[in-house]
């Protein structure tokens, strides 16, 4: 084969190089790119509504014509801590604001560090049950015995389907592993 | 004349077999299972006819076109219309399936105007109900196999319910409509009544609801259906259904129980009492990996019975028991025992088979040691 | 360095023996360095047919343990490691493997290549695989075992494993990486290397089917690399992606995994229809009925692939509408599905039939997998499947396409394309008897399983209430059958390798694709070096 030939090979082979070497640089440069991307997407498509503290509806008005039964329900599957709702179930308006309180109790010698995670059902009920206040998602230190009393202020949104009329809203408790060594 | 009625008899004994229980879903006990009933035999009737069409003409194609009695092959390789009408009335006939499906479908997600809920927690390995709402409500109990071990590892004859029987039934009445959320204590286990038509994923952190309303009397039985470990196979659902009045009485009863076990976990237990109470937890919990004669199976599961473990400092085997051995099937029971049970059963094991430990661990001793 | 070789031109190869000249190497090293798509082709198959021994076992130590109520045998973890390591070995070292054989021999003989496009990289997408293999093994005899979670591997029970889960993880990222670096070197190849004249429209279908196989490995091997590696880190690395506990979700997993499950299903059924599409028309003398609708179709089925995953998750608790979407999704697979199964028997009809094995295979094949079709169609229902989900039924519907599907059709594979790798035949009368006792044994041991599931039995229990008994019973009986019967082929490949009468140059008289029509009997060791030219379809 001749040396013309050749070079242009070795030339082709470097542009090849190049070009797939900007391309693997710009793909890891989106994996880091996608995290504040994804915070982006998930904001404008209103997903991800666990964590993002939700706003009261100013102007509501209370939808008086219907009334919804809530269900509250509370999980800690480490029995030392004891998890309760003080009420177990009311009935609220849409647009009406409700409190409801939690009692959380460490029974152990020491301090502890917990969670807590909502859970909803129906499932999509939840982005109708807008809380206000909430004692979820934050972390939660109790020392040896101590009692505590946590609200959840809450407001259905009146756009709730109409088929749904009961809505369980459950939290489970999980310790936070680390976080309370004495 | 004989060839249809032969025809006949057949067809009415296979309607007898589709009958019988073991050939075909479990007689239902819901509107909702019943339902589910009519559209598999609707489905089956349709792909049957199907499947004899089709295969029809395979197996007419087989006995004509062979070459050994000299058929000749033909040379056609397409045709457009034929084409055009084997992928049109497919998709009628899924049409035609699809709209009374769909009813169904919907029907079965709505859970609204429940006259009771029950929360249901899988945990491995059994499952614990709590009555939040409706006539019933704070009741709570766990539910475990109840089967004799010496049955299952076939040193006693198998009872009529083997696998299929438990200690603490969920109860409810007739013709009410009962909310059931599902969920667990650790992994993801399922639970299904197939009487009713009902089944949930219960999913470790997250709850979902499902419904059904029984249309009859008695106790309908399963089985946890999602793998979850060691035991999936050995935690099984009973659900008793009684008329109204036996409900309230049932709940009462349930009331008065519940009063009177209150565990006081800073009281002091004789040796004795912790002893009894510990067979019964170890037998409900323990002996199917370390079995009843306290051998274990090792390397896996390893004995206790003349343990270093057992036999050593109380603080080092209660703090094994409460927290797991991760890696391997020793699950943390601290996290589905309470401190007496703990202590009762561990109290056994220190002074059961070879073991004579003599002392007796107090609930309180458990509850230092939890972290 | 190419050596100048006596090239018969007209891509005929030399003539004389087969065995000379393999790269300079003999004995072990030929095998280990080959970079001949022929002889990768080997390697694949004999893998895989190891690997269906070992599951093959693993599936008698369930069935055994079944056979009666109660704890005979093995104990409740160690029967989890059986039906977990049964499902991996069969999906990723059996089945998968043979159609990457069938593949490797034959896609560049029918298209007119000379070999695959990327040789040493596919001597590579091998060799990882007996090495991926021994990863699987050895978690058995770590502490804690093999993983006992179902070949789904689904969290956050996998989380709770011993290291027999890393191993398995790292074990299946291999698998991955090999089937990811095959099929590149299938797409290349084909939409490459297409002797002249050899249009995409005229190609083999069994070309056709791998093409677009290997569209659908590239795109979802990587997410079951994902799913797996996101569980590797909620083990080790301190994330929560499938524990609420940080905010995650279980069953985030299950849509990752299905979301690879499914096409994997067709990943694996469609070089299996590919097969079948060779055998038929061979053996009704009279070509495929309407190529171009099962290009379509084919399609069609590998797009719809993609948007029917959940149908896996009914029983979690989504919306209706999710529930709605996936069951019409999955509903309408059937149409391209049926369109398929239309046309095989139209290529039958007025053919002029015969029943070698091969034939047989593929018949039973089409009889079977339909079969297996029809209660994909019944548990496709919402709810129906809410009763179906978990038991049995499943169970035995995924052995049907599986097993009586893509087994059938890759012994129908070998039966048919033996002669052409080897120069020899394999005894037609015991081949006859391994297709019978494979046929009968097979549906007794999978029909009855059916039954079980509507009466209510759950998957992956090791005891069963009473009521299940007798169906248990025949289907342990029916496994035993059709374990031992798989003796009988692995004898009749023996027999045929060693002591097989010569084959003659075209044993099929009505197979015509260029593997037959323009390559002697064995083909030898190089072929089409010179690329023919295609004038018509073949």
């Amino acid at each position: 084969m001749n040396q013309a030939l050749l070079d242009q090979r070795v030339r082709d082979n470097r542009r090849m190089l190049v070009k797939l070497s900007v391309v693997a640089l710009a793909m890891f440069g989106f994996g880091f790119a996608l995290v504040p991307l994804y915070e982006k997407i998930c904001q404008a498509l209103g997903v991800n509504t666990l964590i993002a503290p939700d706003r009261a509806y100013a102007n509501t008005q209370v939808d008086l014509t219907r009334s919804v039964t809530i269900e509250l329900d509370a999980n800690a599957h480490d029995l030392a801590w004891r998890f309760r709702p003080m009420l177990r179930h009311l009935t609220v308006h849409p647009g009406e604001l409700a409190q409801v309180e939690y009692e959380i109790v460490n029974v152990r010698e020491t301090p502890v560090t917990a969670q807590a995670i909502p859970s909803y059902g129906p499932q999509n009920a939840g982005q109708y049950l807008r809380k206000l206040e909430c004692f979820c998602f934050t972390q939660q230190t109790l020392a040896a015995g101590e009692t505590r009393r946590m609200p959840v202020v809450f407001q259905i949104d009146p756009a709730l389907p109409k088929d749904v009329n009961t809505i369980t809203l459950s939290y489970t408790f999980f310790e936070v592993a680390g976080a309370s060594k004495e | 004349m004989l060839k249809k009625l032969a025809i006949g008899v057949l067809g009415l004994a296979l309607c007898g077999l589709a009958m019988a229980a073991e050939w075909n879903l479990q007689p239902a006990a819901s509107k909702i299972a019943d339902d589910i009933h009519g559209l598999h035999e609707w489905v089956m009737t349709l792909v049957i006819f199907i499947f004899v069409g089709v295969f029809g003409f395979m197996f007419w194609s087989i006995y004509a076109h062979r070459k050994s009695v000299g058929h000749k092959a033909a040379n056609f390789h397409e045709n457009v219309g034929v084409e055009i009408a084997w992928t049109v009335i497919p998709l009628v006939v899924l049409v035609i399936i699809g709209w009374p499906v769909t009813k169904t479908v919907i029907a079965q997600k709505d859970t609204s105007n429940a006259d009771i809920t029950v929360k249901v927690t899988g945990f491995q390995w059994k499952w614990g109900y709590d009555y939040l709402k409706g006539e019933g409500e704070g009741i709570s109990f766990v539910s475990t196999l109840s089967t004799p071990r010496e049955q299952i590892e076939g040193r006693a004859p198998k009872g009529e319910h083997y696998l299929l029987e438990v200690d603490n039934e969920m109860v409810v009445p007739i013709g009410k409509k009962v909310r059931v959320l599902t969920t667990a204590a650790d992994v993801i286990h399922s639970w299904w009544v197939p009487a009713f038509g009902a089944k949930q994923d219960a999913i470790p952190g997250y709850i979902r609801d499902l419904w059904f309303k029984a249309t009859k009397t008695g106790t309908f039985r399963s089985q946890c259906v999602e793998l979850c470990g060691k035991d999936h196979g050995f935690m099984p659902i009973v659900v008793r259904v009684v008329p109204a009045d036996e409900y309230t009485r049932w709940v009462a009863a349930q009331r008065e129980i519940a009063a009177s076990v209150a565990d006081d976990p800073d009281k002091s237990y004789a040796l004795d009492e912790l002893k009894a109470r510990g067979e019964k937890v170890y037998a409900a919990n323990c002996v199917g990996c370390h079995q009843a004669t306290g051998k274990g199976v090792p390397p896996a599961f390893p004995a206790l019975d003349g343990s270093k473990l057992v036999n050593g400092p109380k603080n080092d085997q209660l703090a094994l028991v409460l927290n797991g051995k991760p890696g391997t099937a020793m699950v943390a029971f601290g996290k589905q025992l309470d401190d007496l049970e703990l202590a009762a059963v561990v109290t056994f094991t220190r002074n059961a088979w070879g073991n004579r430990a003599g002392e007796a661990i107090q609930p309180s001793e458990v509850k230092a040691l939890r972290k | 360095m190419s050596a100048v070789l006596d090239n018969h031109g007209h891509g005929h190869g030399r003539v004389h023996d087969p065995h000379d000249h393999h790269g300079g190497y003999g004995g072990i090293m030929r095998w280990v360095t080959t970079t001949n798509h022929k002889d990768i082709g080997t390697l694949y198959l004999w893998f895989s047919l190891i690997m269906f021994m070992v599951g093959g076992v693993m599936a008698l130590v369930i069935r055994a343990e079944l056979f009666q109520p109660g704890l005979q045998i093995v104990n409740p973890d160690f029967f989890n490691q059986m039906t977990t390591m049964h499902g991996l070995i069969m999906v990723f070292g059996a089945i998968m493997p043979a159609f990457v054989g069938f593949a490797n021999w034959q896609i560049p003989m029918m298209i007119g290549a000379p070999d695959m496009a990327f040789a040493r990289m596919n001597n590579w997408s091998f060799w990882i695989l007996p090495f991926a293999a021994s990863l699987l093994i050895l978690s058995f005899f770590m502490p804690g075992g093999a993983p006992g979670v179902g070949w789904t591997l689904y969290a956050p029970l996998t989380v709770q494993m011993g290291i027999g889960m890393d191993l398995t993880i790292f074990a299946i990222h291999l698998l991955g990486m090999s089937s990811i670096m095959g099929s590149i070197n299938i797409l290349t190849t084909i939409l490459n290397m297409r002797a002249p004249g050899m249009t995409l429209m005229r190609m083999p279908m069994f070309v056709w089917t791998w093409l677009i196989t290997a569209y659908l490995l590239v795109a979802v091997m990587p997410v079951l690399a994902g799913a797996v590696t996101m569980t590797l880190t909620d083990r080790h690395f301190g994330t929560t992606f499938f524990n609420a506990a940080g905010g995650g979700d279980p069953v985030l997993y299950q849509h990752i995994f299905w979301f690879f499950g499914h096409p994997e299903v067709y990943i694996i059924a469609l070089p299996a229809f590919g097969v079948v599409s060779q055998v038929i028309p061979a053996f009704s003398r009279k070509p495929l009925f309407g190529y171009a609708s099962m290009v379509s179709a084919t399609t069609g089925i590998a797009v719809l692939s993609f948007i029917v995953w959940a149908h896996h998750m009914y029983t979690v608790g989504m919306p209706v509408t999710g529930q709605l979407f996936f069951m019409y999704a999955t509903m309408l697979i059937a149409v391209p599905t049926g369109v398929k199964v239309f046309n095989w028997v139209a290529t039958m009809w007025h053919g002029s039939l015969t029943f070698e094995t091969p034939m047989l295979f593929a018949l039973g094949f089409l009889f079977l997998f339909t079969l297996g079709g029809f209660t994909g169609l019944v548990l496709s229902l919402v709810p129906v499947d809410i009763q179906l989900h978990d038991t049995y039924y499943v169970v035995a519907h995924f052995h049907y396409v599986m097993v009586a599907g893509a087994l059938f059709a890759a012994f129908a594979g070998v039966y048919f394309w033996l002669p052409k790798w080897i120069g020899r035949m394999y005894d037609e009368t015991l081949g006859k008897w391994h297709f019978w006792l494979t046929m009968i044994f097979f549906n007794v041991t999978f029909f009855v399983q059916h039954f079980a599931g509507l009466a209510g039995m759950p998957r992956r229990i090791p005891d069963y209430p009473l009521m299940f008994e007798t169906w248990n019973r025949i289907s342990s009986i029916g496994a035993f059958g059709f374990g031992f019967s798989q003796l009988l082929f692995l004898y009749v490949v023996l027999k045929a390798i060693r002591s097989g009468e010569k084959a003659p140059e075209r044993p099929w008289e009505g197979a015509d694709s260029i593997d037959w029509t323009l390559l002697p009997t064995p083909a030898p060791y190089h072929t089409f070096e010179t690329p023919p030219v295609i004038e018509e379809a073949p």
